[in-house]
Protein backbone atom coordinates (compact mmCIF):
# COMPACT_ATOMS: atom_id res chain seq x y z
CA UNK A 1 0.00 0.00 0.00
CA UNK A 2 2.93 2.57 0.79
CA UNK A 3 4.13 1.67 -2.65
CA UNK A 4 1.58 1.59 -6.21
CA UNK A 5 2.62 0.56 -9.59
CA UNK A 6 0.73 1.05 -12.92
CA UNK A 7 -0.16 2.40 -16.09
CA UNK A 8 -1.22 5.82 -15.98
CA UNK A 9 -4.62 7.80 -17.58
CA UNK A 10 -4.20 11.10 -18.07
CA UNK A 11 -6.59 13.94 -17.42
CA UNK A 12 -7.02 18.09 -18.06
CA UNK A 13 -7.77 20.79 -15.55
CA UNK A 14 -11.27 21.20 -13.26
CA UNK A 15 -12.54 17.31 -13.68
CA UNK A 16 -15.70 18.16 -11.43
CA UNK A 17 -17.49 15.93 -9.32
CA UNK A 18 -20.15 15.95 -11.31
CA UNK A 19 -18.34 14.41 -13.99
CA UNK A 20 -16.43 12.01 -12.03
CA UNK A 21 -20.21 10.83 -11.05
CA UNK A 22 -23.17 12.33 -11.75
CA UNK A 23 -25.93 13.35 -9.26
CA UNK A 24 -28.50 10.94 -10.30
CA UNK A 25 -26.50 7.90 -9.39
CA UNK A 26 -25.64 9.36 -5.74
CA UNK A 27 -28.94 6.53 -4.36
CA UNK A 28 -25.64 4.26 -4.79
CA UNK A 29 -22.26 3.77 -2.22
CA UNK A 30 -21.59 0.77 -3.31
CA UNK A 31 -18.23 0.68 -5.48
CA UNK A 32 -19.28 -1.07 -8.09
CA UNK A 33 -22.61 0.24 -9.03
CA UNK A 34 -20.76 3.89 -8.74
CA UNK A 35 -18.10 2.97 -11.22
CA UNK A 36 -20.94 1.64 -13.55
CA UNK A 37 -21.55 5.08 -14.02
CA UNK A 38 -18.25 7.04 -13.73
CA UNK A 39 -17.39 9.76 -15.66
CA UNK A 40 -19.69 8.37 -18.05
CA UNK A 41 -21.33 11.71 -18.90
CA UNK A 42 -17.58 12.07 -21.23
CA UNK A 43 -18.80 9.48 -23.63
CA UNK A 44 -16.12 7.56 -25.98
CA UNK A 45 -15.48 5.01 -23.95
CA UNK A 46 -15.88 6.15 -20.24
CA UNK A 47 -15.85 4.04 -17.53
CA UNK A 48 -15.29 0.87 -19.09
CA UNK A 49 -11.57 1.85 -20.82
CA UNK A 50 -10.77 3.19 -17.46
CA UNK A 51 -10.59 -0.62 -16.12
CA UNK A 52 -7.35 -0.67 -18.39
CA UNK A 53 -5.12 1.59 -16.08
CA UNK A 54 -4.15 1.78 -12.30
CA UNK A 55 -3.55 5.11 -11.84
CA UNK A 56 -5.01 8.77 -13.01
CA UNK A 57 -2.93 11.52 -13.56
CA UNK A 58 -4.90 15.04 -13.75
CA UNK A 59 -4.13 18.73 -14.12
CA UNK A 60 -5.32 21.01 -11.31
CA UNK A 61 -7.99 21.18 -8.96
CA UNK A 62 -9.27 17.76 -9.68
CA UNK A 63 -12.72 16.66 -7.79
CA UNK A 64 -14.22 20.53 -8.12
CA UNK A 65 -17.67 20.84 -7.16
CA UNK A 66 -20.04 19.12 -5.63
CA UNK A 67 -18.77 17.69 -2.19
CA UNK A 68 -20.19 13.69 -2.93
CA UNK A 69 -17.93 11.31 -1.34
CA UNK A 70 -18.69 9.08 -3.88
CA UNK A 71 -16.31 10.55 -6.35
CA UNK A 72 -13.73 9.07 -5.18
CA UNK A 73 -15.80 5.50 -4.38
CA UNK A 74 -16.48 5.19 -8.07
CA UNK A 75 -12.76 5.97 -8.83
CA UNK A 76 -11.66 3.14 -5.95
CA UNK A 77 -14.55 1.05 -7.88
CA UNK A 78 -12.81 1.25 -11.53
CA UNK A 79 -9.78 -0.28 -10.25
CA UNK A 80 -8.16 3.16 -9.65
CA UNK A 81 -5.02 2.43 -7.24
CA UNK A 82 -4.19 6.49 -6.63
CA UNK A 83 -4.46 9.84 -8.13
CA UNK A 84 -1.95 12.25 -8.78
CA UNK A 85 -2.72 15.92 -9.95
CA UNK A 86 -1.40 19.07 -10.01
CA UNK A 87 -4.05 20.15 -7.19
CA UNK A 88 -7.34 18.99 -5.92
CA UNK A 89 -10.26 20.63 -4.91
CA UNK A 90 -10.51 20.51 -0.55
CA UNK A 91 -13.45 18.07 -0.93
CA UNK A 92 -12.41 15.68 -3.05
CA UNK A 93 -8.60 15.37 -1.73
CA UNK A 94 -10.46 14.90 2.05
CA UNK A 95 -12.76 12.73 1.06
CA UNK A 96 -10.17 10.72 -0.86
CA UNK A 97 -8.49 10.08 1.93
CA UNK A 98 -11.87 8.93 3.92
CA UNK A 99 -12.46 6.57 1.44
CA UNK A 100 -9.39 4.93 1.19
CA UNK A 101 -7.90 6.54 -2.19
CA UNK A 102 -4.27 7.45 -2.45
CA UNK A 103 -3.85 11.08 -3.51
CA UNK A 104 -0.85 12.62 -4.50
CA UNK A 105 -0.28 16.27 -5.22
CA UNK A 106 2.71 16.35 -7.93
CA UNK A 107 2.67 19.09 -10.44
CA UNK A 108 5.89 18.46 -12.04
CA UNK A 109 5.07 14.97 -13.40
CA UNK A 110 1.91 16.04 -15.22
CA UNK A 111 3.63 17.51 -18.36
CA UNK A 112 6.26 14.65 -18.15
CA UNK A 113 3.90 11.41 -18.66
CA UNK A 114 1.43 10.62 -21.22
CA UNK A 115 -1.22 8.29 -21.12
CA UNK A 116 -0.32 4.56 -20.74
CA UNK A 117 3.15 5.41 -19.12
CA UNK A 118 4.23 2.90 -15.97
CA UNK A 119 4.90 5.19 -13.10
CA UNK A 120 5.79 3.84 -9.38
CA UNK A 121 4.89 6.10 -6.75
CA UNK A 122 6.42 5.68 -3.14
CA UNK A 123 4.06 7.18 -0.92
CA UNK A 124 5.92 7.22 2.48
CA UNK A 125 9.71 8.13 0.49
CA UNK A 126 7.45 10.99 -1.07
CA UNK A 127 9.03 10.20 -4.59
CA UNK A 128 7.60 8.97 -8.15
CA UNK A 129 9.55 7.01 -10.52
CA UNK A 130 8.89 7.74 -14.25
CA UNK A 131 11.47 5.69 -16.47
CA UNK A 132 14.80 6.87 -15.32
CA UNK A 133 13.30 10.09 -13.37
CA UNK A 134 11.69 10.59 -10.24
CA UNK A 135 9.75 13.29 -8.89
CA UNK A 136 8.91 14.74 -5.44
CA UNK A 137 6.13 15.60 -3.42
CA UNK A 138 4.89 16.45 0.06
CA UNK A 139 4.45 13.29 1.84
CA UNK A 140 1.00 12.82 4.53
CA UNK A 141 0.77 13.90 7.80
CA UNK A 142 1.55 10.46 9.59
CA UNK A 143 -2.20 10.82 11.49
CA UNK A 144 -3.53 11.40 7.86
CA UNK A 145 -1.76 8.12 6.49
CA UNK A 146 -2.97 6.21 8.99
CA UNK A 147 -6.45 6.88 7.71
CA UNK A 148 -5.58 5.75 4.22
CA UNK A 149 -3.41 2.91 5.59
CA UNK A 150 -6.38 1.18 7.14
CA UNK A 151 -8.78 1.89 4.08
CA UNK A 152 -10.84 5.04 4.83
CA UNK A 153 -12.00 7.21 7.57
CA UNK A 154 -15.29 4.37 8.44
CA UNK A 155 -12.22 1.44 8.92
CA UNK A 156 -9.85 4.36 11.05
CA UNK A 157 -13.12 5.13 13.20
CA UNK A 158 -13.86 1.40 13.63
CA UNK A 159 -10.68 0.79 15.23
CA UNK A 160 -10.85 3.38 17.76
CA UNK A 161 -14.07 1.99 19.06
CA UNK B 1 -24.11 18.91 25.95
CA UNK B 2 -23.62 15.17 26.21
CA UNK B 3 -20.62 14.54 24.66
CA UNK B 4 -16.63 15.09 25.33
CA UNK B 5 -17.27 16.67 29.00
CA UNK B 6 -13.07 17.62 28.91
CA UNK B 7 -13.64 20.04 26.15
CA UNK B 8 -14.95 23.51 26.37
CA UNK B 9 -14.16 25.61 23.29
CA UNK B 10 -12.00 28.83 24.37
CA UNK B 11 -14.42 32.37 24.34
CA UNK B 12 -12.99 34.18 21.25
CA UNK B 13 -10.10 36.21 22.58
CA UNK B 14 -8.07 39.21 22.03
CA UNK B 15 -5.28 38.39 19.72
CA UNK B 16 -3.48 40.10 17.00
CA UNK B 17 -2.69 39.37 12.96
CA UNK B 18 -5.39 36.62 12.23
CA UNK B 19 -8.20 36.76 9.79
CA UNK B 20 -11.81 35.74 10.79
CA UNK B 21 -10.85 32.06 9.71
CA UNK B 22 -7.78 31.68 12.07
CA UNK B 23 -9.90 33.53 14.91
CA UNK B 24 -12.73 30.87 14.32
CA UNK B 25 -10.44 28.03 13.70
CA UNK B 26 -8.47 28.56 17.30
CA UNK B 27 -11.55 29.45 19.26
CA UNK B 28 -13.06 26.04 18.27
CA UNK B 29 -9.98 23.89 18.85
CA UNK B 30 -8.95 25.94 21.71
CA UNK B 31 -5.97 27.41 20.79
CA UNK B 32 -4.81 31.11 21.43
CA UNK B 33 -3.90 31.54 17.99
CA UNK B 34 -3.46 29.95 14.66
CA UNK B 35 -1.81 30.14 11.27
CA UNK B 36 -2.12 29.27 7.90
CA UNK B 37 -0.85 25.59 7.12
CA UNK B 38 -1.36 24.60 10.15
CA UNK B 39 -3.30 21.39 11.11
CA UNK B 40 -6.07 21.62 14.18
CA UNK B 41 -8.90 19.61 15.41
CA UNK B 42 -11.49 21.50 15.49
CA UNK B 43 -15.27 21.47 17.21
CA UNK B 44 -17.83 22.58 14.66
CA UNK B 45 -21.10 24.23 16.45
CA UNK B 46 -23.32 22.87 14.07
CA UNK B 47 -22.92 19.49 11.63
CA UNK B 48 -25.54 19.87 8.76
CA UNK B 49 -26.25 17.02 6.48
CA UNK B 50 -29.28 17.28 4.09
CA UNK B 51 -30.31 14.05 2.18
CA UNK B 52 -27.42 12.47 1.85
CA UNK B 53 -27.82 11.49 6.13
CA UNK B 54 -28.99 8.25 5.06
CA UNK B 55 -25.39 7.69 4.12
CA UNK B 56 -23.80 8.92 7.07
CA UNK B 57 -26.01 6.87 9.47
CA UNK B 58 -25.17 3.98 7.36
CA UNK B 59 -21.54 4.93 8.24
CA UNK B 60 -22.12 5.08 11.80
CA UNK B 61 -23.81 1.23 11.99
CA UNK B 62 -20.92 0.34 10.34
CA UNK B 63 -18.50 1.51 12.46
CA UNK B 64 -20.43 0.10 15.45
CA UNK B 65 -20.91 3.59 17.06
CA UNK B 66 -23.99 4.21 18.92
CA UNK B 67 -23.85 7.54 20.57
CA UNK B 68 -23.71 11.01 18.65
CA UNK B 69 -20.91 13.72 20.34
CA UNK B 70 -24.07 16.55 21.09
CA UNK B 71 -27.30 15.73 19.03
CA UNK B 72 -27.76 19.48 19.50
CA UNK B 73 -25.00 20.24 17.00
CA UNK B 74 -26.81 17.98 14.57
CA UNK B 75 -29.51 19.62 11.48
CA UNK B 76 -30.84 17.42 9.20
CA UNK B 77 -32.62 18.72 6.29
CA UNK B 78 -33.99 17.03 3.59
CA UNK B 79 -33.96 19.59 0.39
CA UNK B 80 -32.44 16.94 -2.94
CA UNK B 81 -34.87 14.94 -4.39
CA UNK B 82 -37.61 15.67 -2.18
CA UNK B 83 -39.95 14.72 -2.22
CA UNK B 84 -39.03 11.38 -2.81
CA UNK B 85 -39.32 10.09 -6.71
CA UNK B 86 -39.02 6.55 -6.23
CA UNK B 87 -38.88 3.88 -3.48
CA UNK B 88 -35.22 3.88 -3.33
CA UNK B 89 -35.36 7.55 -2.88
CA UNK B 90 -38.41 6.70 -0.11
CA UNK B 91 -36.39 4.29 2.15
CA UNK B 92 -33.49 6.72 2.69
CA UNK B 93 -35.56 9.29 3.28
CA UNK B 94 -37.36 6.96 5.87
CA UNK B 95 -33.97 6.19 7.30
CA UNK B 96 -33.13 9.80 7.75
CA UNK B 97 -36.34 10.42 9.78
CA UNK B 98 -35.58 7.44 11.92
CA UNK B 99 -32.40 8.42 12.85
CA UNK B 100 -33.66 11.54 13.31
CA UNK B 101 -35.96 10.52 15.78
CA UNK B 102 -33.93 8.02 17.14
CA UNK B 103 -31.06 9.92 18.70
CA UNK B 104 -33.47 13.39 19.44
CA UNK B 105 -32.24 15.56 16.50
CA UNK B 106 -34.23 18.23 16.95
CA UNK B 107 -33.14 20.52 14.19
CA UNK B 108 -34.87 18.16 11.98
CA UNK B 109 -36.74 19.33 8.37
CA UNK B 110 -38.64 17.29 6.20
CA UNK B 111 -38.95 17.53 2.58
CA UNK B 112 -41.56 20.39 3.25
CA UNK B 113 -38.72 22.83 4.05
CA UNK B 114 -36.54 23.66 1.56
CA UNK B 115 -32.91 23.94 1.00
CA UNK B 116 -30.90 23.38 4.12
CA UNK B 117 -28.49 26.51 3.83
CA UNK B 118 -31.78 28.50 3.48
CA UNK B 119 -33.75 26.91 5.67
CA UNK B 120 -30.62 27.10 8.42
CA UNK B 121 -30.42 30.44 8.18
CA UNK B 122 -33.95 31.28 8.06
CA UNK B 123 -34.56 29.45 11.39
CA UNK B 124 -31.85 30.90 13.43
CA UNK B 125 -29.24 27.81 13.51
CA UNK B 126 -26.49 29.79 11.79
CA UNK B 127 -24.70 32.58 14.05
CA UNK B 128 -21.58 34.99 13.41
CA UNK B 129 -18.43 33.15 14.39
CA UNK B 130 -19.85 29.69 14.07
CA UNK B 131 -17.99 26.66 12.44
CA UNK B 132 -20.11 24.50 10.37
CA UNK B 133 -19.37 21.71 8.17
CA UNK B 134 -21.85 19.66 6.17
CA UNK B 135 -22.33 17.28 3.01
CA UNK B 136 -22.91 19.74 0.44
CA UNK B 137 -19.91 22.12 -1.01
CA UNK B 138 -22.07 25.07 -0.99
CA UNK B 139 -22.17 25.62 2.74
CA UNK B 140 -19.74 28.51 2.32
CA UNK B 141 -23.03 29.85 2.33
CA UNK B 142 -22.92 30.68 5.92
CA UNK B 143 -20.04 32.95 5.62
CA UNK B 144 -23.27 35.80 4.16
CA UNK B 145 -23.81 35.65 8.31
CA UNK B 146 -20.21 36.11 9.43
CA UNK B 147 -20.13 31.55 10.02
CA UNK B 148 -16.78 29.84 8.52
CA UNK B 149 -19.00 27.04 6.77
CA UNK B 150 -17.32 24.13 4.43
CA UNK B 151 -18.51 21.14 3.06
CA UNK B 152 -17.51 17.28 3.71
CA UNK B 153 -18.29 14.13 2.89
CA UNK B 154 -20.69 11.63 4.48
CA UNK B 155 -18.68 9.33 6.06
CA UNK B 156 -16.86 12.99 8.07
CA UNK B 157 -19.93 14.12 9.15
CA UNK B 158 -20.69 10.82 10.55
CA UNK B 159 -16.98 10.72 12.26
CA UNK B 160 -18.18 14.31 13.29
CA UNK B 161 -21.68 13.02 14.99
CA UNK B 162 -19.36 10.99 16.84
CA UNK B 163 -16.55 12.38 17.41
CA UNK B 164 -17.54 15.65 17.83
CA UNK B 165 -14.45 17.23 15.36
CA UNK B 166 -12.34 17.08 12.64
CA UNK B 167 -9.23 17.80 11.44
CA UNK B 168 -8.80 21.57 9.18
CA UNK B 169 -5.97 22.94 7.74
CA UNK B 170 -5.89 26.42 7.96
CA UNK B 171 -6.39 28.39 5.24
CA UNK B 172 -4.61 31.48 4.31
CA UNK B 173 -6.88 34.28 2.74
CA UNK B 174 -7.49 36.68 0.48
CA UNK B 175 -9.45 39.79 0.82
CA UNK B 176 -11.37 41.23 -2.13
CA UNK B 177 -12.39 44.90 -1.82
CA UNK B 178 -15.53 45.77 -3.28
CA UNK B 179 -16.22 49.41 -4.18
CA UNK B 180 -18.98 52.00 -5.86
CA UNK B 181 -22.52 50.55 -6.63
CA UNK B 182 -23.88 47.73 -9.48
CA UNK B 183 -25.92 49.90 -12.31
CA UNK B 184 -29.36 49.25 -13.32
CA UNK B 185 -29.54 45.28 -14.01
CA UNK B 186 -26.65 44.04 -12.65
CA UNK B 187 -26.44 42.07 -9.34
CA UNK B 188 -24.20 40.29 -7.19
CA UNK B 189 -25.03 37.21 -9.32
CA UNK B 190 -22.69 38.96 -11.71
CA UNK B 191 -19.98 40.36 -9.71
CA UNK B 192 -19.41 36.20 -8.41
CA UNK B 193 -19.61 35.12 -12.52
CA UNK B 194 -17.21 38.42 -12.98
CA UNK B 195 -14.61 36.81 -10.27
CA UNK B 196 -15.22 33.48 -10.95
CA UNK B 197 -14.24 34.22 -14.82
CA UNK B 198 -11.47 36.12 -13.89
CA UNK B 199 -10.32 33.79 -10.98
CA UNK B 200 -10.82 30.60 -12.41
CA UNK B 201 -12.01 27.59 -10.88
CA UNK B 202 -9.29 27.28 -8.59
CA UNK B 203 -8.66 31.02 -8.22
CA UNK B 204 -8.58 31.15 -4.35
CA UNK B 205 -8.02 27.22 -4.19
CA UNK B 206 -8.26 25.83 -0.47
CA UNK B 207 -8.34 29.88 0.65
CA UNK B 208 -10.71 32.11 2.35
CA UNK B 209 -12.19 35.11 1.17
CA UNK B 210 -13.20 38.39 3.16
CA UNK B 211 -15.18 40.79 1.37
CA UNK B 212 -14.58 44.18 2.50
CA UNK B 213 -15.08 47.78 0.67
CA UNK B 214 -17.26 50.64 0.86
CA UNK B 215 -20.31 48.66 -1.22
CA UNK B 216 -20.33 46.02 1.31
CA UNK B 217 -22.67 47.76 3.66
CA UNK B 218 -25.45 48.20 0.62
CA UNK B 219 -25.10 44.80 0.41
CA UNK B 220 -28.30 42.97 1.57
CA UNK B 221 -27.89 39.52 3.72
CA UNK B 222 -29.72 38.01 0.43
CA UNK B 223 -26.83 39.02 -2.06
CA UNK B 224 -24.19 37.96 0.57
CA UNK B 225 -25.81 34.62 0.55
CA UNK B 226 -24.84 34.95 -3.86
CA UNK B 227 -22.26 36.04 -2.91
CA UNK B 228 -20.74 33.18 0.02
CA UNK B 229 -22.14 30.91 -2.17
CA UNK B 230 -20.79 31.16 -5.72
CA UNK B 231 -17.31 31.56 -4.22
CA UNK B 232 -17.09 28.17 -3.78
CA UNK B 233 -17.01 28.25 -7.29
CA UNK B 234 -13.48 29.54 -7.03
CA UNK B 235 -12.25 26.93 -5.21
CA UNK B 236 -12.73 29.01 -1.59
CA UNK B 237 -12.58 27.16 1.73
CA UNK B 238 -14.86 29.77 3.41
CA UNK B 239 -16.01 33.03 2.33
CA UNK B 240 -17.20 36.20 5.03
CA UNK B 241 -18.62 38.99 4.38
CA UNK B 242 -17.83 40.62 8.05
CA UNK B 243 -21.45 41.03 10.36
CA UNK B 244 -22.75 44.26 9.87
CA UNK B 245 -26.44 46.55 10.78
CA UNK B 246 -27.59 44.65 8.19
CA UNK B 247 -26.55 41.39 9.41
CA UNK B 248 -27.78 42.04 12.60
CA UNK B 249 -31.38 43.35 11.16
CA UNK B 250 -31.39 39.34 9.84
CA UNK B 251 -30.56 37.89 12.80
CA UNK B 252 -32.76 40.03 15.21
CA UNK B 253 -35.95 38.02 14.70
CA UNK B 254 -34.49 35.05 14.24
CA UNK B 255 -31.59 34.04 16.61
CA UNK B 256 -32.96 34.06 20.23
CA UNK B 257 -29.22 33.14 21.32
CA UNK B 258 -26.72 35.89 22.06
CA UNK B 259 -23.57 35.63 19.53
CA UNK B 260 -19.74 37.19 19.19
CA UNK B 261 -19.38 38.35 15.40
CA UNK B 262 -15.85 37.70 14.77
CA UNK B 263 -13.56 40.28 12.65
CA UNK B 264 -10.29 40.61 11.30
CA UNK B 265 -7.52 42.26 13.16
CA UNK B 266 -6.40 44.62 11.38
CA UNK B 267 -2.82 43.58 11.17
CA UNK B 268 -3.82 40.21 9.88
CA UNK B 269 -2.00 38.40 6.91
CA UNK B 270 -3.72 38.22 3.64
CA UNK B 271 -1.91 36.37 0.99
CA UNK B 272 -3.59 38.65 -1.72
CA UNK B 273 -5.78 41.79 -2.29
CA UNK B 274 -8.32 41.63 -4.91
CA UNK B 275 -10.17 45.30 -6.04
CA UNK B 276 -13.35 44.98 -7.94
CA UNK B 277 -14.92 48.50 -9.03
CA UNK B 278 -19.12 47.76 -8.96
CA UNK B 279 -19.59 50.50 -11.39
CA UNK B 280 -17.74 48.90 -14.43
CA UNK B 281 -19.81 45.33 -14.11
CA UNK B 282 -22.61 44.37 -16.58
CA UNK B 283 -24.67 41.20 -16.34
CA UNK B 284 -22.51 37.88 -17.20
CA UNK B 285 -23.31 34.76 -17.84
CA UNK B 286 -21.19 31.59 -17.44
CA UNK B 287 -21.42 28.90 -20.57
CA UNK B 288 -21.18 25.51 -21.12
CA UNK B 289 -19.41 23.49 -18.68
CA UNK B 290 -17.60 25.19 -16.32
CA UNK B 291 -18.66 28.50 -13.91
CA UNK B 292 -15.64 30.02 -14.68
CA UNK B 293 -16.33 29.92 -18.67
CA UNK B 294 -18.13 33.52 -17.91
CA UNK B 295 -18.66 35.76 -20.98
CA UNK B 296 -20.39 39.52 -20.73
CA UNK B 297 -24.22 39.21 -21.69
CA UNK B 298 -23.28 41.16 -25.49
CA UNK B 299 -21.30 38.08 -26.41
CA UNK B 300 -24.21 35.58 -25.74
CA UNK B 301 -26.99 37.46 -26.46
CA UNK B 302 -29.73 35.63 -29.08
CA UNK B 303 -28.78 32.31 -27.27
CA UNK B 304 -32.36 29.92 -27.96
CA UNK B 305 -32.96 28.56 -24.23
CA UNK B 306 -35.49 25.72 -24.01
CA UNK B 307 -36.30 25.75 -20.68
CA UNK B 308 -35.39 28.90 -17.76
CA UNK B 309 -34.88 27.39 -13.87
CA UNK B 310 -35.15 30.27 -11.40
CA UNK B 311 -34.09 28.02 -7.98
CA UNK B 312 -31.12 27.20 -5.77
CA UNK B 313 -29.49 28.26 -3.05
CA UNK B 314 -28.01 30.88 -4.76
CA UNK B 315 -30.79 32.35 -6.12
CA UNK B 316 -33.90 31.39 -4.96
CA UNK B 317 -34.58 33.46 -2.41
CA UNK B 318 -37.45 35.86 -1.87
CA UNK B 319 -35.66 38.61 -3.09
CA UNK B 320 -34.58 37.18 -6.25
CA UNK B 321 -37.90 36.17 -7.58
CA UNK B 322 -38.96 39.78 -6.77
CA UNK B 323 -36.08 40.84 -9.28
CA UNK B 324 -37.68 38.21 -11.71
CA UNK B 325 -41.58 38.75 -11.16
CA UNK B 326 -40.64 42.91 -11.34
CA UNK B 327 -39.32 41.99 -15.16
CA UNK B 328 -42.33 39.24 -15.86
CA UNK B 329 -44.78 41.59 -14.55
CA UNK B 330 -47.97 41.72 -17.21
CA UNK B 331 -45.65 39.99 -19.58
CA UNK B 332 -45.90 36.35 -20.94
CA UNK B 333 -42.69 33.93 -20.94
CA UNK B 334 -42.13 33.13 -24.98
CA UNK B 335 -44.00 30.29 -25.95
CA UNK B 336 -40.80 28.22 -26.85
CA UNK B 337 -39.65 28.15 -22.78
CA UNK B 338 -40.42 26.44 -19.98
CA UNK B 339 -39.82 28.50 -16.95
CA UNK B 340 -39.38 26.60 -13.60
CA UNK B 341 -39.61 28.49 -10.32
CA UNK B 342 -38.25 26.42 -7.38
CA UNK B 343 -38.85 28.90 -3.95
CA UNK B 344 -35.51 28.32 -2.01
CA UNK B 345 -37.62 27.29 0.87
CA UNK B 346 -41.23 27.35 2.79
CA UNK B 347 -40.53 31.15 3.92
CA UNK B 348 -39.40 32.55 0.84
CA UNK B 349 -42.58 30.64 -0.83
CA UNK B 350 -45.30 31.86 1.75
CA UNK B 351 -43.41 35.13 1.42
CA UNK B 352 -44.31 35.41 -2.35
CA UNK B 353 -47.43 33.50 -1.94
CA UNK B 354 -48.32 36.80 0.14
CA UNK B 355 -46.91 39.29 -1.45
CA UNK B 356 -48.53 38.47 -4.81
CA UNK B 357 -45.02 37.26 -6.87
CA UNK B 358 -46.20 34.02 -6.94
CA UNK B 359 -48.78 34.95 -8.93
CA UNK B 360 -46.58 37.21 -10.95
CA UNK B 361 -44.31 34.28 -12.05
CA UNK B 362 -47.56 31.79 -12.17
CA UNK B 363 -49.41 33.97 -15.00
CA UNK B 364 -46.40 34.72 -16.87
CA UNK B 365 -46.07 31.09 -17.86
CA UNK B 366 -43.71 30.12 -14.85
CA UNK B 367 -44.39 26.31 -13.37
CA UNK B 368 -43.98 26.45 -9.70
CA UNK B 369 -42.55 23.74 -7.78
CA UNK B 370 -42.17 22.76 -3.91
CA UNK B 371 -39.47 24.61 -2.71
CA UNK B 372 -35.89 22.53 -2.41
CA UNK B 373 -33.14 22.16 -4.41
CA UNK B 374 -35.38 21.07 -7.40
CA UNK B 375 -34.05 20.59 -11.00
CA UNK B 376 -30.45 22.19 -9.87
CA UNK B 377 -29.80 18.93 -8.41
CA UNK B 378 -31.41 16.74 -11.21
CA UNK B 379 -34.94 16.76 -9.60
CA UNK B 380 -37.53 17.27 -12.49
CA UNK B 381 -36.56 19.83 -15.11
CA UNK B 382 -33.96 17.73 -16.57
CA UNK B 383 -33.24 18.20 -20.04
CA UNK B 384 -33.37 15.96 -23.26
CA UNK B 385 -30.30 15.92 -25.86
CA UNK B 386 -29.36 19.42 -27.68
CA UNK B 387 -32.13 21.44 -25.27
CA UNK B 388 -30.52 24.58 -23.43
CA UNK B 389 -31.21 25.67 -20.37
CA UNK B 390 -30.54 28.82 -18.47
CA UNK B 391 -30.36 28.73 -14.80
CA UNK B 392 -30.21 30.96 -11.41
CA UNK B 393 -28.42 28.16 -9.59
CA UNK B 394 -24.12 27.45 -9.08
CA UNK B 395 -23.04 25.25 -11.90
CA UNK B 396 -23.31 24.33 -15.32
CA UNK B 397 -21.44 21.10 -15.47
CA UNK B 398 -21.61 18.74 -18.38
CA UNK B 399 -25.03 16.41 -17.51
CA UNK B 400 -26.10 18.24 -14.72
CA UNK B 401 -29.59 18.49 -15.65
CA UNK B 402 -30.02 15.70 -17.59
CA UNK B 403 -28.80 14.87 -21.07
CA UNK B 404 -24.70 14.79 -22.04
CA UNK B 405 -25.78 16.81 -24.97
CA UNK B 406 -27.69 19.34 -22.60
CA UNK B 407 -25.88 22.80 -22.13
CA UNK B 408 -26.51 24.89 -19.08
CA UNK B 409 -25.80 28.80 -19.01
CA UNK B 410 -25.91 30.38 -15.37
CA UNK B 411 -27.15 33.79 -14.93
CA UNK B 412 -28.59 36.00 -12.39
CA UNK B 413 -32.47 36.15 -11.76
CA UNK B 414 -33.21 39.57 -13.58
CA UNK B 415 -31.29 37.99 -17.49
CA UNK B 416 -32.88 35.00 -16.52
CA UNK B 417 -36.62 36.94 -16.72
CA UNK B 418 -35.72 38.80 -19.46
CA UNK B 419 -34.61 35.57 -21.49
CA UNK B 420 -37.44 33.47 -20.80
CA UNK B 421 -39.94 36.17 -21.99
CA UNK B 422 -37.58 36.07 -25.26
CA UNK B 423 -36.87 32.94 -25.49
CA UNK B 424 -33.16 33.63 -25.95
CA UNK B 425 -30.52 34.57 -23.67
CA UNK B 426 -31.20 38.75 -22.96
CA UNK B 427 -29.97 41.48 -21.23
CA UNK B 428 -32.38 42.39 -18.65
CA UNK B 429 -31.63 46.39 -18.57
CA UNK B 430 -33.63 46.66 -21.75
CA UNK B 431 -36.59 45.62 -19.36
CA UNK B 432 -35.82 48.30 -16.71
Amino acid sequence: MTEIQGRIFKFGDNINSDVIIPGRYLIYIDREKLAQHAFEMLGDGFPDKLRNFDILVAGRNFGCGSAREQAATAIQGLGIKAVVACSFARTFYRNAINDGLPIVECPELYAAVQEGDEIRIDLTGGKIAHGSDQYSFPVMAQSVRKILELGGLAEYLKSQM
Amino acid sequence: MTGNPCFRPRDIIETMGMTIAEKILAAKSGKSAVSPGEIVDAYPDLVMSHTATWRSASVMQRVGATKLYDPDRLAIVLDHISPAKTEKYAADQQTSRNFARQHGVAKFYDIDSGIAHLVLMEAGHVKPGDLIVGTDSHCTIYGSLGALGTGIGYTEVASVWITGKLWMKVPSSVRIVVDGSFAAGVYAKDLMLHLIGSLGADGCGYQSVEFYGEAVPSLSVSDRMTITNLAMEMGVKCAFVPPDENTAEYLRERLKDEYHPVYADADASYEREIAVRLGDLEPMVACPHEVQNTKPIGVVEGTHIDQAFLGSCANAKYEDLVVAAKILKGRKIHPGVRLIVTPGSKQILLEAMNSGVLQTLIESGGLVTNPGCGACAGDGGMLADGEVCLSTANRNFLGRMGSAKSQIYLSSPATLAASAIKGAISDPREFL
